[in-house]
């Protein structure tokens, strides 16, 4: 069973095409900017069979059309990645495209089963800088590094994704490390910026917590043109959401 | 016909009147994009002009621009009209003066007084004095002879909106005959039609011959209402402009002489095309005056006014008129229908602005030209004005490709088929009929007999179902009494004739039950069977409130086991209906429709089990209550469209909106996510979806400065309307939806 915090059945960010997006419970990190706080705690979430989201998925397979498909996120899917190898075992017999969303912190034996049945991993890597990582995220980022290099000598396709967060991600020094490091990673299809928001914000109210980025703006359209000039050099298609 | 005959391929229609088989002989199927189309002429942007200096006139002065308040409206009571001879191409106005409302008393003289003097003016002497004392008229009828059942029924909110007090639309005359015969013609077919109906007078010939002899004379007084305006309309159109102009004056004469609350145009797109695309290859016109011709045709579309009483537009908020065209579709011989007139009838949205009038349906097809698709993907995405329905669905189930909508969703056959509106009942307040022992919640009056009491006040599934099919029984039976009533009345005294000039004597009627609050009803019937609910009851034993304690699942979260109930409600409520004697033996079909009735029903109903206080507003038409539908945007789709078209053949509405983010990072990633979500959506055989695309605090604003969007269009259950006509709880009512948005 997998323990699941919601669905999102018409999915646009969050992989191609339209998705029904499964977000799990739980998360490994507790990054300062999160806008899904409420699915970081690892326990709760309801309890749902491979039965249940095999079922759902049937229902919605028209409006996936040729590209669309499931995304697993959170949360950190992987987190439950025991549990989602039968998921996702069952649904790729189905013929359907799936899709992780995941920090790719998580690197062992049962990540690597549940990624023999992904056609496509969104990976969000939060910094490039190992201590800056720190601050953000709560640990360092070597494991997810490896896993990025995992994927490449797989060539699973790969969506990167990194959350501009004026002053603490989007220094000019760390985007050209970002870009230097995978400019040769052919499996990496586009890089996604993700433009910093404070939508999620009210959640940590709701959970007792302090929202540590209190204050921190939104991006001005200069600092999301600074950021997308410098990744542009690097990555074969960048987009900004 | 001479000229026609060497115009357009022969067949049957060349003998006898069959405007389906001159449009399957001669039209042009279009598979290319809109790359072809023009913008607006000099002329039509300045005749619009004038039109919405007009229109900001009207909204001044308390929604009316002016009233005629000496002449009782027909086809020929009134002078020419014109907004500015010089510039129009097509002609003919509903009185002498641009948005100068009519009186059309025999719907109810009571009514045209109350919409008069609630305007600050008075019903001429001389009518009023016909009205009261000679004539007789819908209203009177259908009042003599209601039950004391019926009107506790009206008064109490179990039967609202119904076409008592105001004329039943719901017709659509083929209006394309005008165009293809010419009066004359079709006056012979009638008198060929009269001999035959001889024989032993039985009551319903007697009737018939009748309605022709009235038919006749509708048809003559047409010639000479296009007389007035310089048209010889006893010969068949001869060009394009003609063809546009024929069509119109037929429309013209029906809502001069009626004023049903629909007065549909049909399918005339694909059938204008056919003149268009002969003009256009022999050189007699370009593509821009082809394009004014829809511009002009449409802006008196626009335009087309009713007098109503302040009470209706609260049901039927926002002046709605209900100008339906049917665009697109397919053929039964499997060629899509979509012409470069279905092009130019949307870009009318680009010329003219976005508008609710035409109420542009799109027959959509999974198998209609990609091309077309992502138009219509694009002009609801620019504009929110536009309406789909399952042609795959309707022309499979109804066995016929040549079809309009009436008033919002309904499928008519044109010139074969009409309908007997109804309205809707309230089936979320019958609901509380079986938790109250048949008495209703608010009044305490004993609304249905032999309803037992509940055993215990922890409800019990089982046990509210039992007692809730015996009250749905007999509001059923009651609102069969009263639509028996109301169409035999407004046959006897309000007849359609101009309408039913172009329509076959005799067609085949639908008696247009429907049906409001089903999301209520399912949610309350899964809280009772999947929660545990206690009813809180008053010192008169009536119901209050609910308890509910645990979860239960919602419809709009594509959960069967709630979405089975509200399918099993509705198929359960049409099939009592449909075992119900009619008049004239018409055949019942029932929709899931409330227009915006389910703000008023909402008002006159209790609290539900399902949670919802008393007053609240229900959910429009078949959609989900607002902000229980927690899955998303299709999840939401896909519990509508497990509702069963078979038992809703009136049809079934499910208003989608979505913030334009929601549906894809990019312009062309939008269009073709929209596109497939309605191929995805209307494959599973779902009937109908209005779509708008825009933001929330967009209709915010608008509400707090509606000079600023004076065309603003959003489309509500069953038709589009002009945001700003709304009232201010309307708007609210609009805005409270849920607006899917998944960012």
């Amino acid at each position: 069973m997998l323990r699941v915090h919601s669905f999102e059945s018409l999915g646009t960010y969050d992989g191609p095409g339209i998705r029904l997006v499964v977000f799990l419970q739980g998360c490994n990190f507790k990054c300062l900017y999160c806008a899904n706080a409420d699915t970081i705690e690892l326990k709760g979430g309801k309890e749902t069979s491979v039965d249940e989201i095999v079922s759902m998925a049937q229902n919605q397979r028209p409006f996936f059309g040729k590209n669309g498909g499931l995304t697993f996120s959170g949360g950190e899917p992987l987190v439950q990645a025991k549990q989602l190898i039968p998921v996702v075992k069952a649904l790729k017999a189905e013929g359907f495209h799936i899709c992780i969303d995941t920090n790719g912190s998580i690197f062992n034996a049962e990540v690597k089963e549940v990624m023999q049945y992904t056609d496509i991993v969104l990976m969000d890597i939060k910094h490039m800088n190992t201590e800056q990582h720190k601050l953000l995220t709560g640990q360092t980022n070597e494991k997810t590094l490896a896993f990025i290099q995992y994927l490449q000598e797989l060539s699973k396709p790969v969506w990167l994704r990194y959350v501009l967060v004026p002053g603490y991600s989007d220094q000019a020094d760390h985007l050209h490390q970002l870009g230097q490091h995978f400019k040769d990673f052919n499996n990496i299809e586009k890089l996604e910026i993700q433009p910093y928001h404070e939508l999620g914000a009210h959640k940590y109210e709701h959970l007792g917590w302090e929202y540590q980025l209190k204050g921190v703006k939104a991006n001005t359209p200069e600092q999301l043109a600074t950021a997308y000039g410098i990744l542009k050099e690097y990555f074969k298609e960048v987009v900004i959401n | 016909m001479s000229k026609i005959n060497e115009m357009f391929a022969k067949g049957m229609w060349s003998e006898q009147v069959n405007v389906r088989d001159f449009v399957q002989k001669n039209i042009t199927p279009y598979d290319g994009d809109g790359s072809f189309l023009c913008g607006p002429t000099e002329r039509t942007t300045k005749l619009w002009d004038i039109c919405c200096e007009a229109i900001k006139e009207e909204m001044a002065n308390n929604g009316v621009r002016s009233i005629d308040t000496e002449t009782v409206s027909t086809i020929v009571s009134h002078d020419a009209g014109y907004i500015q001879k010089d510039l129009e191409l097509i002609v003919g106005l509903q009185t002498d003066e641009l948005l100068k409302r009519a009186m059309k008393p025999y719907g109810g003289i009571a009514v045209v007084e109350k919409a008069c003097s609630e305007q600050g003016l008075e019903v001429s002497d001389r009518v009023k004095d016909i009205f009261r004392n000679y004539a007789k008229t819908h209203n009177d009828g259908v009042f003599d002879v209601y039950t004391e059942e019926i009107r506790k029924y009206r008064s109490l909110g179990f039967l609202t909106g119904l076409p008592d007090n105001y004329a039943r639309g719901r017709i659509i005359g083929d209006y394309r005959r005008l165009a293809l015969y010419g009066i004359d013609r079709l006056v012979e077919a009638k008198k060929a039609d009269l001999v035959n109906l001889t024989g032993p007078m039985s009551d319903e010939k007697i009737r018939l011959r009748e309605e022709v002899a009235e038919q006749i004379k509708a048809l003559v007084h047409i010639k000479e209402l296009g007389a007035k305006y310089g048209l010889d309309l006893s010969r068949p159109a001869e060009s394009a402009q003609e063809a546009v102009q024929w069509v119109y004056m037929a429309y013209l004469s029906a809502v001069k002489e009626q004023d049903g609350a629909a007065m549909s145009l049909g399918n005339v797109s694909s059938f204008l095309d056919i003149y268009v695309e002969y003009d256009l290859a022999n050189g007699h016109i370009t593509e821009e005056l082809a394009q004014e011709f829809i511009d002009q045709f449409v802006m008196k579309l626009r335009v087309v006014r009713h007098l109503r009483m302040n009470a209706y537009n609260e049901i039927f908020a926002g002046d709605p008129t209900w100008v339906t065209e049917a665009i697109g579709g397919r053929l039964l011989d499997g060629r899509h229908k979509i012409t470069k007139t279905s092009y130019r009838f949307l870009q009318t949205l680009y010329n003219l602005g976005p508008s609710p009038e035409p109420n542009m349906t799109v027959l959509w097809s999974q198998n209609l030209p990609e091309n077309f698709k992502k138009f219509c993907a694009q002009v609801s995405i620019d504009t929110s004005s536009i309406q789909y329905e399952n042609d795959d669905l309707m022309t499979g189930t109804r066995n016929s490709d040549d079809y309009g909508i009436a008033c919002c969703v309904s499928f008519q056959e044109i010139g074969k088929h009409i309908q007997f509106f109804g309205a809707r009942t309230n089936l979320a307040k019958t609901l509380l009929l079986a938790v109250n022992g048949g008495r209703c919640e608010m009044s305490g009056k004993t609304i249905v007999e032999g309803i037992p009491a509940l055993k215990s006040d922890t409800l019990d599934f089982d046990e509210v179902m039992a007692n809730y099919k015996l009250a749905m029984k007999d509001v059923a039976r009651v609102y069969n009494e009263s639509m028996n009533i109301i169409h035999y009345m407004h046959d006897k005294y309000y007849y359609e004739k101009s309408q039913m000039a172009f329509v076959d004597t005799n067609p085949r009627v639908n008696l247009a039950y429907g049906m409001a609050g089903l999301s209520i009803v399912a949610d309350s019937l899964s809280a009772i069977k999947h929660a545990k609910v206690t009813v809180v009851r008053n010192e008169e034993g009536l119901s209050t409130d609910f308890k509910i304690e645990g979860d239960f699942p919602c419809y709009g979260n594509d959960d069967d086991r709630v979405d089975s109930l509200a399918v099993d409600i509705s198929n359960n409520f049409n099939q009592l209906l449909c075992g119900l004697d009619t008049y004239k033996n018409a055949e019942p079909t029932m929709s899931i429709l409330t227009i915006t009735s389910n703000v008023v029903y909402g008002l006159k109903t209790g609290a539900t089990p399902d949670g919802r206080a008393q007053g609240v507003p229900f959910a429009p038409g078949a959609n989900p209550m607002h902000g229980r539908d927690k899955n998303g945007a299709i999840a939401s789709l896909n519990s509508v469209a497990k509702l069963d078209y078979k038992n809703a053949l009136d049809g079934i509405s499910n208003t989608f909106s979505i913030i334009p983010k929601s549906l894809g990072a990019d312009a062309d990633i939008r269009r073709n996510n929209l596109v497939t979500m309605m191929d995805a959506y209307f494959s599973k055989e779902a009937h109908h979806l209005n779509v708008n695309v825009l933001n929330r605090e967009l209709l915010e604003d608008a509400m707090e400065n509606p000079q600023e969007y004076p065309q603003l269009t959003i489309r509500v259950s069953g038709y589009a309307v002009n945001f700003v006509r709304l009232t201010r709880e309307q708007q609210l009512e609009v805005i409270s939806r849920s607006f899917h948005s998944n960012m």
